[in-house]
């Protein structure tokens, strides 16, 4: 489970002569085990608002705090120890590392986490078993199409139980019945394991799983509304 | 939280070989330009110092003797003037103790010999022949005829070339003259017994030897003496031996190791070191370009999985080492290949390379027909380590700009 705090957070790029403003004055508070979908146009802010949850990207100002802790006042090491440990990111273009296998894939966090190679071993089979990719662990990433690779980075993200997943567009390039699956695997981490989710989407089968719905547009949020269903 | 940690060496090992091995021909092409540099190193340092051992050892061979007693004049004017007496107890007990391996004395004066059909300028050397052989003289160098057989042989021992030049031949006579200590002409005919064959072509040429006593009751100079040879155990370290027979000789004698008798030899024996380590530099700066750039391009061009790694939690420390990592992997197979390449080139050639066809200008450096390469433990711990100490270096570089990303810009590029 993982409390977010994001106060009026700022970030400005700059394209030529152009300032585009990414997020502008954004604030939000994010409970424990929320299932959390960001929509909204392309350029409305809804990857920054992620990379910089993720501390992945530097506010220019606001806020960011992660079960109380200041992510925006961190420094380089302590963000990579808070993604190794709490974070699992999916992002929109799979990003698997092409000289690994799909096992070694998903391993690889735990690799770095020191988890020990039977462990290792056991979890990351049984995940993708889990995510449908029994059989194909030992395939390297060109050699599995499009939905296989999601569905390993998906695997990667979860396999060492972080109390936040990151999605970036996490079904963009899955086909239905994949998509399906997934968020169903996803909503078994909120509720059984109460890991919070926050996800950008456009896809409508996403944010039918969402118990939060947060629009936004032009970097700024423009609705926000807790969703009774399922 | 628990501090990150850095993928163990293991995980880290095999992410670093299959990068290298991403592109293949891009590996392959600086894995040979790294192991050519190595051979490169490695071979020709060894013919280098081979060369420069074998140009020491001729010189050294000349006239052996790695330190050497005159009269303080003799050097400057090397005539019967500036002759020395025989040693006295307090020398000839430091010429018989350790270090000293063996010494004998020698006459050692500008002669003319003559045939019945030409006459040459030589230098005319009176000598011990069994105390010579003990110092190092080569009786393999005795082509015709024989060597001096004691004190007070009357035969004479020339060189093949001046044979040739005089137009004589083995036991034939011919007749040296060269001056007394009253400056009158004092000769002797003496019968050829010997030929030999110099390493050097200006040995045989100008060298003749007769026997010390044969020599010296001809010239008139009683015990006297041009030169007192000394052999010791190394003749890279003569300083013991010169230190020993220096206290000895005391203040009349002009007392010098070979390093300053011959300071050319001298200044080469001491400047190879050095030497050795700028050209083994010199070819690593031309190979760092290669190294350099195969890394940054490895590196630009997964800039994005990098960004991915930072993005899962990995440090820029492992970023750094990851990338140092595969540098290494890259200089070491380097090495292996270099080293392996130079031991089977220069071993097959380890008797000796053949070098007839360029042998006068050998000659004129010194140095003989044939270049025995001579390949040195230290220049091989030299050259692998300044591959591996500047390799790695090099690689810092482009390894700390690939930990430098920001993930999300990293992430971004296509």
């Amino acid at each position: 489970m993982a409390e977010i705090k994001c106060v009026d957070l700022c970030k400005t790029y700059r394209q030529g002569d152009t300032e585009i403003h990414a997020l502008d004055h954004v604030s939000l508070d994010i409970e424990p085990g929320s299932f959390i979908c960001l929509s909204g146009p392309s350029g409305s802010g809804k990857t920054t608002l992620l990379n910089m949850i993720g501390g992945l990207d530097a506010l220019d100002s606001g806020e960011i705090s992660i079960d109380g802790k200041r992510v925006d006042l961190l420094g380089k090491g302590e963000l990579a120890d808070l993604r190794l440990h709490r974070i699992g990111f999916v992002f929109q273009a799979y990003n698997l590392i092409p000289v690994l296998s799909a096992r070694e894939n998903v391993e690889f966090v735990m690799q770095v986490q020191g988890i020990s190679a039977t462990e290792r071993k056991r979890k990351s089979m049984e995940i993708l078993k889990e995510v449908g990719l029994e059989g194909m662990e030992d395939r390297r990433p060109s050699q599995l199409s499009g939905g296989q690779q999601q569905r390993v980075a998906v695997a990667r993200a979860i396999v060492s139980q972080p109390t936040l997943v990151l999605a970036d567009e996490p079904t963009a390039n899955l086909d239905s019945v994949t998509a399906e699956h997934l968020m169903e695997l996803f909503r078994e981490l909120n509720e059984v394991h109460r890991v919070t989710f926050l996800l950008s989407t456009h896809d409508e089968r996403v944010m039918r799983y969402a118990k939060r719905l947060i629009k936004m547009q032009d970097g700024k949020v423009v609705s926000d509304e807790n969703i009774i269903n399922n | 939280m628990t501090g990150g940690k850095l993928l163990s060496l293991a995980a880290m090992s095999r992410l670093s070989w299959r990068n290298l091995w991403r592109n293949h021909r891009r590996t392959l092409i600086m894995l040979l330009a790294v192991s050519v540099g190595v051979w490169a190193m490695i071979f020709m340092t060894a013919l280098m110092r081979g060369m420069v051992d074998q140009m020491i050892a001729d010189g050294i061979d000349a006239l052996p003797g790695i330190v050497q007693i005159h009269d303080p004049n003799f050097r400057d004017d090397p005539s019967i003037d500036n002759s020395m007496p025989p040693p006295g107890p307090a020398l000839r007990a430091a010429l018989d103790s350790p270090p000293v391996r063996a010494w004998t004395r020698r006459i050692k004066l500008p002669a003319m010999i003559s045939s019945e059909r030409d006459s040459r300028g030589v230098i005319l050397l009176g000598v011990d022949p069994a105390h010579e052989i003990a110092l190092g003289f080569d009786l393999e160098s005795i082509v015709a005829g024989r060597f001096l057989e004691g004190p007070d042989d009357s035969g004479l021992v020339v060189g093949k070339k001046l044979l040739e030049r005089l137009e004589t031949d083995l036991g034939k006579r011919v007749v040296v003259m060269s001056q007394d200590p009253e400056n009158n002409i004092a000769d002797r005919g003496f019968r050829i017994v010997g030929v030999f064959k110099g390493k050097l072509s200006a040995q045989e040429e100008s060298l003749v030897y007769a026997a010390i006593d044969t020599t010296q009751t001809m010239l008139g100079m009683g015990e006297q003496l041009s030169e007192i040879a000394i052999s010791g155990d190394d003749y890279r370290n003569a300083e013991p031996v010169y230190r020993q027979v220096k206290a000895a000789a005391g203040a009349g004698l002009e007392v010098l190791p070979w390093t300053e008798l011959d300071t050319y030899l001298g200044l080469m024996l001491g400047v190879m070191d050095g030497f050795v380590l700028v050209w083994i530099i010199v070819i690593f700066l031309a190979l760092s370009f290669g190294l350099v750039n195969t890394l940054m391009m490895a590196v630009f061009e997964r800039v994005r999985e990098i960004g991915l790694m930072q993005a899962l939690g990995m440090k820029p420390a492992a970023i750094l080492y990851q990338v140092l990592l595969e540098s290494l992997m890259l200089l070491a197979l380097g090495l292996v290949l270099g080293n392996l390449l130079a031991l089977a080139s220069i071993l097959p050639v380890r008797d000796g390379i053949d070098l007839s066809v360029v042998a006068e200008g050998f000659e004129m450096m010194g140095a003989s027909s044939t270049l025995y390469p001579a390949l040195k433990l230290t220049d091989l711990v030299m050259a692998n380590t300044v591959v591996i100490v500047l390799g790695v270096l090099t690689s810092l570089l482009p390894a700390w700009r690939a930990s430098q990303y920001r993930p999300v810009e990293a992430i971004a590029k296509t």
